[in-house]
């Protein structure tokens, strides 16, 4: 249809369908760019801010920025070694760029290979994409699975897959998504492996009705310290199956799994998103929302008094062809348009998240949406992974890193609970730059993180003291009922594990059966007490 | 749907060939020793890029067994891409001959029994696209690998011609001269970051140059003025030089 024909139709239509065509003739810019755009604007304004408002702390920030400038140059003329060859080690760290280690990494493509690493090595933990915050998938020896990543078969008539454990969730969404299934769960970000979601048993937006990734997981094979392939499912080996979903890796190495989808009519999603003024408000939402497939809440956690707890919580359902408003998304229901990703291509200088300026982004970030009320059709991408457009957003953090502290509170206390952490956070002057809420249902296994009650997940950059600090608050986590994220985790110490997660001694008892003397270990396993 | 036989389908080179070609909706044949390792890649193939894919036993240095390799293939190629190549240890190779000639079997000997057998074949059909990986290594013979070298030089010469005697029978030949490549032939060798290619930067060129029916191209493209440099330099201070 030519632009005149478009608008001739537009003056001669309805109110509610010129709104409609109002939108297809021109329309409204991209929300993820916008998102990006507001956190550029917000860091911008909050650096000049301190720079020329506080002229106290403003020289020192000068003499700062000058240093880091400095040491910026300094780098880009003296190349980086990527690994340090001489002795085989590899420099990594996982998404929180906190803690960076010198590790040995083994790759393999074929189960003879990895069965040779795993018969001949100790102290290993395998490694998918690297996605957990902290120290999860870390040890002396890291097996990588990223090369193992083959699809083995798929059937698009009963929505059945199988892969390799180093398929991430994003091309095995590339291949479902045409053919009509999606996955029944998925995080907050789609580059993670298949075998690391097993692992770490991810949830998502989808946890209070779908439940955890392995309740959808029909079966996978697992290689244990002695090299021997065993495959596990609720029906076969059911005790080696609970044990190594969510069990962080520390039964072996995931090789294969078949996954049971889910049937979609649309790679997109009918959202609202409800503007709520503080927390009890917005936990309320939360409970009228239960009927929703999915629901999660952004919190701007740096409001006080009666505006505490303020956000967005957004709920939504898959869209229906019919719910779609563009004739392209109608056309073509299943398959999205490639956009165009951004890229963050190098640590940003500590002083880019300072106080002032998440408190523009979140300020900006709340009053962006007017209206109490939005609904909107996004795509998958947007609906799921708004961060993933971003590559490397983790190095707005700056080079020291950052942690999630994420927890979990029963819901009889959440109310109470989550009012006296964000109180402390906000009395503290600690800066979380994100923080997302979320209500929960049940999980299985023996170290499940999810229980009927609220989560929290903040962001916090790494600043001396921040450790000290969370100790502090996983002693009201603790008084509570609640626990910590495991895949999250990097600071939590023994006594925390051992008294938030109820069934943790018999965990180790029963991995001491599967995994002997502890070949499979990680940092963490080692600092929470399973392996140590 | 048009049909692709990749030569020497193990390595990373190839793999990312087959990946970039799948992608554009090709069918592919992997054809390599060994093909059982390659088993995995077939499925692989067709459940990500909705293709159908198929996995054939083929030796390079079993010249006798290439006219029946290629009349047994389940499916006439449309294109076929020659990537196999054996870059041996040039001081091996200086002084055991059988390492010489292994690699001027592989990288030409081998590649010239077979494509002799497609080239007859596209040239009766009228039809086809022939794609060689030769190398840069092949532009001027260099004291650190000339056997090498020359053997790649003595396979550009080759595609040359039959582009010249081919190009009246509507069938193309395309040459292609990677640089530094980051592969598992090149593992362990200390290659510099700016001049070094991810294998799938060249799969994406080489489809770029098959759309566009390029004759030679080099990827990455600044081997073209490095080589260019390097093919002028006057024979008395070239022999002089530690390249």
């Amino acid at each position: 249809m030519s632009k005149r024909n478009r608008l001739t139709k537009y003056a001669n239509a309805a109110p509610s369908v010129q709104r409609r065509l109002c939108r297809q003739i021109c329309p409204p810019p991209d929300n993820r760019f916008q998102s990006v755009a507001l956190l550029l604007l917000g860091a911008l304004l909050g650096a000049l801010a301190m720079l020329f408002l506080a002229p106290k702390s403003g020289k020192a920030t000068r003499r700062r920025l000058k240093e880091q400038a400095g040491n910026l140059a300094g780098k880009l003329k003296t190349k980086r070694p990527a690994a340090t060859q001489k002795s085989g080690l590899s420099r990594i760290s996982n998404w929180g760029n906190y803690p960076q280690t010198e590790v040995k990494v083994y790759e393999f493509e074929d189960i003879a290979t990895l069965r040779k690493i795993v018969t001949g090595t100790n102290n290993i933990i395998a490694r998918g994409n690297g996605r957990c915050y902290g120290d999860s998938a870390l040890a002396a020896n890291v097996i990588s699975s990223l090369k193992y990543n083959k699809f083995l078969s798929f059937d698009a008539q009963q929505g059945i897959i199988r892969c390799q454990a180093g398929v991430l969730l994003s091309e095995l969404l590339d291949v479902v998504v045409p053919q009509g299934w999606f996955l029944p769960v998925t995080p907050g970000t789609k580059k993670i492996t298949v075998g690391g979601a097993i692992a770490s048993d991810v949830h998502g937006k989808s946890q209070h009705k779908a439940g955890n990734f392995s309740d959808h997981v029909v079966a996978f094979d697992l290689m244990l310290g002695d090299g021997s392939v065993v495959t596990c499912s609720k029906e076969e080996n059911p005790e080696l199956y609970w044990t190594t979903c969510g069990g962080m890796g520390l039964t072996g190495v995931v090789l294969h799994a078949t996954l049971r989808l889910l049937p979609v009519e649309t790679a997109y999603f009918k959202q609202e998103s409800i503007k709520a003024k503080n927390l009890q408000e917005l936990m309320d939402l939360f409970e009228e929302s239960e009927s929703w497939p999915y629901s999660v809440a952004w919190i701007d956690c740096m409001t006080r008094g009666k505006n505490m707890g303020r956000g967005i919580l957004m709920r939504g359902r898959h869209a229906r062809v019919s719910d779609l408003e563009k004739p392209a998304q109608r056309q073509n229901p299943l398959r999205l348009k490639s956009k165009m990703g951004l890229n963050v291509p190098f640590f940003m200088p500590g002083f880019v998240l300072n106080p002032l300026s998440m408190k523009i982004f979140n300020t900006l970030y709340f009053h962006r949406q007017r209206a109490r009320q939005v609904t909107s059709v996004v795509d998958y991408n947007a609906f799921f992974y708004p961060l993933d457009i971003i590559s490397n957003w983790n190095r707005i953090y700056g080079k020291r890193g950052f942690t999630q502290y994420q927890f979990i509170l029963p819901k009889e206390s959440s109310r109470q609970g989550m009012q006296e952490i964000l109180q402390k956070i906000v009395d503290r002057g600690m800066v979380s730059f994100l923080a997302v809420l979320k209500l929960y249902g049940k999980q299985h296994g023996y170290l499940p993180f999810a229980m009927e009650g609220y989560s929290l997940a903040l962001d916090f950059p790494i600043v001396d003291g921040l450790f000290e600090f969370l100790d502090e608050l996983d002693q009201i986590v603790l008084a509570y009922g609640g626990r910590l994220y495991l895949t999250k985790d990097v600071r939590m110490g023994r006594d925390m594990f051992m008294q938030s997660y109820p069934n943790a001694e018999k965990f180790i008892n029963h991995l001491k059966q599967i995994n002997q003397n502890f070949k499979f270990r990680s940092y963490q396993s080692d600092r929470i007490g399973i392996t140590q | 749907m048009s049909h692709v036989l990749i030569l020497g389908a193990a390595s990373d080179m190839a793999q990312a060939l087959a990946y970039k070609f799948a992608a554009e909706g090709f069918d592919i044949t992997l054809a390599a020793r060994n093909s059982g390792r390659l088993a995995d890649v077939a499925p692989d193939l067709e459940i990500r890029h909705g293709i159908s894919a198929g996995v054939a036993e083929f030796d390079a240095l079993g010249f006798a067994g290439h006219a029946d390799f290629y009349t047994n293939l389940p499916h006439p190629p449309d294109v076929v891409i020659c990537v196999f190549g054996y870059l041996g240890t040039q001081e091996t190779a200086q002084s055991n001959f059988a390492e010489a000639k292994k690699i001027i079997d592989t990288n030409y000997t081998g590649a010239v029994s077979i494509l002799n057998i497609v080239a007859n074949d596209f040239e009766q059909r009228g039809s086809g696209t022939i794609i060689g990986i030769s190398s840069v290594a092949g532009d001027r013979g260099r004291q650190s690998n000339y056997l090498y070298g020359s053997a790649k030089a003595a396979f550009t010469a080759y595609l040359s011609g039959l582009r010249n005697r081919l190009a009246k029978k509507n069938v193309h030949v395309l040459t292609v001269k990677p640089g530094f490549v980051r592969t598992k032939m090149t593992a362990g060798m200390p290659l510099p970051g700016p001049v070094t290619a991810k294998p799938s930067r060249v799969a994406a060129d080489v489809f770029a140059a098959f759309q566009k029916q390029r004759n030679v191209v080099y990827t990455m493209r600044i081997w073209q003025l490095i080589m260019l440099l390097i093919r002028h330099i006057p024979e008395p201070i070239f022999k002089r030089l530690n390249l």
